[in-house]
């Protein structure tokens, strides 16, 4: 029997698999198509103190294999994130990791504070890497310092472990990596999207109404499998890679490349099924490569 | 429910400039529930182009287990989609959405379609007139080499055509001959751009309608909010046009 179990701070996970924040809503899209009890974990779409309505339309456009999008951050707000969303999540054997998004440091306190509180959030993931909203987000996550000084001001108040999820539009990803460590931060989520754009070939105006978009889907794969490799040569931290995973072989590859689990974003929109196809397909891809648990393939690529 | 199934290419034929009618076979068929829902399709099996199409249906065949849709081939998937012979398999995922509200009709419905929103408008009329519905159908088009359905329309009711260029029927929209009809009907349904979308409700206040809407899509079942528009209830309040929708009341959505 192949073991694919994992223990990370907070997160007894059953397999390394979960859909990634904002790719998957709160589950209830999902949970009409399979039961979510199957995941590894859920990433839950990031809540705001208060509720936002997100970003004018068109929020979404295709590029070469792969999208850009622009949603901005639209959710109900911490109160009802808290109060609906993840209560109706309870009736599902998988523990949930909050995304906490705001514009100031405050904010993240209170949201982190407060939704660490709910009895199936195991874990925070800290959102200081969305590209598209005009205020905090990416601010947050691309200056050392104020990645640190956030990472320690959210585990001061957090009742669960904390996961910061970086942001790839930086020069160098591991010194956010090794700030965040300093600040106390548990675990590593990465990456989020990359900030691009594209043209109406007629007008030559942006597609997308915020006139640049986070690029994500297989086109970031490379770099995701880059950036992970390089964090996880510079620290012992957990880390959950994600970017352009859409096949049970790219969950492989990040896990060789260091990620102890691994998250689907994108590919939930071509295949709302790719979760649990590659939860099904796992066990015997590791066998395949002579491993009888996800714990002793994570990080092979670094032992070679 | 949604199902993500495997289905078999039947007939693929164009019908009209750049419009292609695409029948496929499978038990997915079987969970539509409405015309007007919409399925999600797969247009390659590689990463390009990478995401899902929604396209209408316009016929469903529950006893052959078939349905058709009609799309327009203008960027690069639907280019893709047209060229599917029958024996080819399609990956589509659906029937996604809410359809039209086919029992709100009393006696006589107008169906106002433009463009490449008239496909869902002819499943509507059939089962429509299944249910002894008068239907009265205004269909709005480019130009003659656009025009397509003309005489499956006809064969349900009274059909008036609209080309902007005015080489067939009435030249100019839809609403040019809205103006001209009487308005004995006791609910109207609409399909296509926005902008003809906002012209029929605003020419019929007083009257039941349904409209429904065409947004740029992501996951085509509520997860994602790429499709999202505010409403008329409250500054606050918005509905997701692939899974609340595509059809809504008049007069709820501010597209």
């Amino acid at each position: 029997m192949t073991n694919l179990t994992v223990k990370l701070p907070g997160l007894n996970l059953k397999n390394p698999i979960m859909p990634a924040s904002g790719c998957f809503g709160f589950g209830k899209e999902y949970a009409q198509l399979y039961d979510l009890s199957e995941l590894g974990a859920i990433m839950i779409k990031a809540a705001t103190v208060e509720m936002r309505l997100g970003n004018p339309t068109p929020r979404v456009a295709e590029t070469a294999s792969g999208m850009l999008n622009a949603i901005g951050l639209q959710n109900p707000g911490l109160t009802k994130v808290a109060g609906e969303e993840l209560p109706w999540l309870e009736r599902f054997d998988v523990p949930i990791i909050a995304n906490v998004a705001g514009t100031t440091t405050e904010d993240y306190v209170e949201v982190a504070r407060e939704i660490s509180k709910a009895p199936n959030v195991h874990a925070l993931e800290i959102n200081i890497s969305c590209p598209n909203v005009k205020q905090g987000g990416i601010t947050f996550g691309t200056d050392p310092l104020v990645a640190k000084e956030l990472t320690r001001a959210v585990k001061n108040v957090a009742s669960v472990p904390v996961y910061i999820k970086l942001s790839p539009n930086v020069t160098d990803i591991v010194s956010i990596a090794k700030a965040v460590e300093e600040g106390g931060a548990d675990g590593i989520t990465m990456i989020n999207t990359l900030l691009g754009m594209r043209l109406d070939p007629k007008t030559g105006r942006p597609i997308i109404a915020n006139i640049t978009g986070g690029l994500s889907g297989p086109a970031i794969k490379p770099v995701a499998l880059r950036m992970v490799y390089e964090v996880r040569k510079q620290t012992d931290l957990p880390i959950i890679g994600m970017g352009g995973v859409a096949t049970v072989e790219d969950a492989i590859d990040f896990m060789s490349a260091g990620a102890n689990a691994v998250a689907v974003g994108t590919a939930n929109f071509v295949n709302p099924f790719v979760c649990p196809e590659i939860i099904a397909q796992l066990p015997e891809k590791l066998h395949d490569l002579g491993y009888e648990s996800v714990e002793e393939l994570v990080g092979r690529s670094h032992r070679l | 429910m949604i199902r993500q199934e495997r289905m078999q290419v039947v007939d693929q034929k164009q019908i009209a400039r750049h419009i292609f009618e695409l029948t496929v076979q499978g038990g997915l068929t079987s969970e539509m529930t409405a015309p007007g829902q919409f399925v999600h399709v797969r247009v390659a099996d590689s990463y390009e182009p990478l995401l899902r199409r929604p396209i209408s249906v316009a016929a469903i065949d529950p006893e052959l287990q078939q349905f058709t849709m009609i799309y327009r081939a203008e960027g690069r998937g639907t280019s893709l989609l047209s060229q599917k012979k029958p024996g080819d398999t399609l990956d589509v995922l659906g029937p996604l959405g809410n359809g039209f509200p086919v029992e709100q009709a009393e006696k006589k419905a107008y169906l106002i379609g433009g463009g490449i929103g008239v496909p869902p408008l002819y499943e509507l009329a059939k089962q429509l007139n299944a249910n002894g519905i008068q239907t009265v159908h205004i269909l709005g088009f480019e130009s003659k080499q656009a025009v397509f359905y003309e005489e499956k329309f006809k064969e349900l009711g009274e059909t008036h055509i609209a080309t902007v260029d005015g080489s067939h029927g009435t030249q100019g929209f839809v609403t040019h001959i809205l103006n001209e009809l009487p308005k004995d009907f006791d609910t109207y349904f609409s399909c296509g751009p926005t902008p003809m979308l906002e012209a029929v409700q605003w020419a019929f206040p007083e009257k039941r309608g349904f409209l429904s809407y065409e947004q740029r899509m992501g996951c085509g079942i509520g997860a994602c909010f790429a499709c999202v528009c505010r409403t008329t209830k409250s500054e606050t309040d918005y509905i997701k046009v692939c899974s609340d929708g595509p059809v809504f009341p008049a007069g709820v959505v501010i597209a």
